[in-house]
């Protein structure tokens, strides 16, 4: 919707195919055709996607810029631009601690933030269920740019030490049952409680939606930048879509 | 001629070809995986020699794998150095070796080994290959970002 938004204020006009079924895919069509046939009627492309590489596939095809909006669990970096624009606008990007914190395998947002902050003098701080850490590769690809990342288990650990925390969420078919959910998800709940011994300038970010995983009461502290951050979405799509454009 | 390999010199395992390929110094085991790389199956027209774990001053022990009347392209041995880059290939045009060159390890890899990451877009029905970048670090796939690091041939198409 944000890219849809974006549009709109370019005052360009924005074909949406929002699921499978509306779209000649459901009739078998691959993504490559459906791409090639796109790429006639508009000027540029935003592909969201649940095959990780679909927006590489779509880019090799496409005779017009194409914008990945999320393929998978690969990347989404768009939403990791908002993500810098909003953390510029409390701090420089730079010799700052930044936690992760969620499903860091399978989170998209968490993939293209560490990317993204391994071009910066920043430390990465992951805090993430059994099994949900950041992938073994990336992490091995960060630590050879000269990234410094640190693990806990905790993060009471580390919550006083941080300048950001990036909260995602922790997606319930990961677990077998919904027992198994709820005793991981409620200990990665951030709570005004927990954040009672941050740092003052501390922002919480989250790509949202959200479930349970930030308290509402979050909401009214000077540290949720969430909601700000969903708007900065906007004018960075709007600057994104401008430059692929011209 | 100077005598370097026991085996070739105290008799060989498979005899000489008149025309065609001789691919040796394949790391030892690894034979019936350059066959599979280079496509070779039961159903097509080449004699086919392999020779596996062929005592080897050099090496220890190699495979040795013959090929009749078929010359590979510098492309197709290249894939092989992904297994075994210290393989040698030699072209033989009537008994005589009339070229021989080593293996690069190629920089891209296409078409070759299947994306292990049931995501990725390479594993539908695409109209596209599966590509791999080849890295210090193993195979990187261009589509969605996944690194083979070890185990290979297991993911050998």
């Amino acid at each position: 919707m944000s890219f849809e938004s974006a549009i709109a204020r370019l005052v360009g006009t924005s074909h949406s195919v929002v699921s499978v079924e509306a779209c000649s895919i459901a009739k078998g069509e691959t993504l490559a055709d459906t791409i090639r046939v796109v790429s006639g009627y508009a000027d540029a492309i935003v592909i969201r996607h649940p095959k990780e590489g679909a927006a590489r596939l779509a880019a090799e095809f496409a005779t017009v810029p194409v914008i990945n909006a999320g393929d998978g669990a690969g990347q989404h970096p768009s939403q990791t631009l908002l993500d810098l624009y909003t953390i510029r606008q409390s701090m420089p990007i730079d010799n700052i601690d930044v936690a992760l914190i969620g499903d860091l395998r399978y989170g998209r947002t968490a993939h293209s933030l560490a990317s993204a902050l391994s071009l910066y003098d920043a430390r990465l701080h992951t805090i993430s269920p059994k099994g949900l850490e950041l992938p073994a590769t990336l992490a091995a690809e960060l630590s050879d740019k000269g990234m410094e990342i640190i693990e806990h288990d905790d993060i009471n650990e580390v919550i006083r030490d941080v300048d950001v925390l990036y909260v995602t969420r922790i997606q319930r078919e990961r677990f077998p049952d919904s027992a198994s959910y709820f005793n991981v998800a409620s200990s990665y709940r951030i709570t005004p409680e927990l954040l009672a011994g941050a740092k003052k300038h501390l922002i919480v970010l989250h790509p949202l939606p959200r479930v349970d995983e930030i308290d509402p009461r979050v909401d009214e502290l000077p540290y949720a930048r969430y909601f700000e951050q969903s708007r900065n979405g906007v004018p960075v799509r709007m600057a994104m879509l401008m430059r692929v454009m011209q | 001629m100077k005598k370097t390999e026991t085996t070739e010199y105290e008799g060989l395992l498979v005899r000489r070809i008149k025309n065609g390929t001789v691919i040796d110094h394949i790391d030892g085991g690894e034979a019936l995986n350059v066959v599979k790389i280079l496509g070779i199956t039961g159903t097509t027209q080449e004699a086919l020699s392999i020779a596996t774990n062929v005592p080897s001053r050099n090496m220890g022990c190699k495979d040795i794998v013959k090929l009749t009347n078929r010359e590979l392209s510098k492309e197709e041995v290249d894939r092989i150095a992904l297994i075994s880059p210290r393989a040698t290939i030699n072209i033989v045009r009537n008994f005589k070796v009339c070229e021989k060159k080593g293996v690069e390890i190629p920089a891209l890899i296409v078409g070759l080994v299947r994306c292990p990451n049931p995501g990725c877009i390479s594993n539908t029905n695409e109209p596209i290959q599966s590509k791999f970048a080849v890295l210090p670090k193993g195979l990187h796939c261009f589509y969605c970002d996944w690194v083979i690091t070890k185990d290979l041939t297991s993911h050998i198409i």
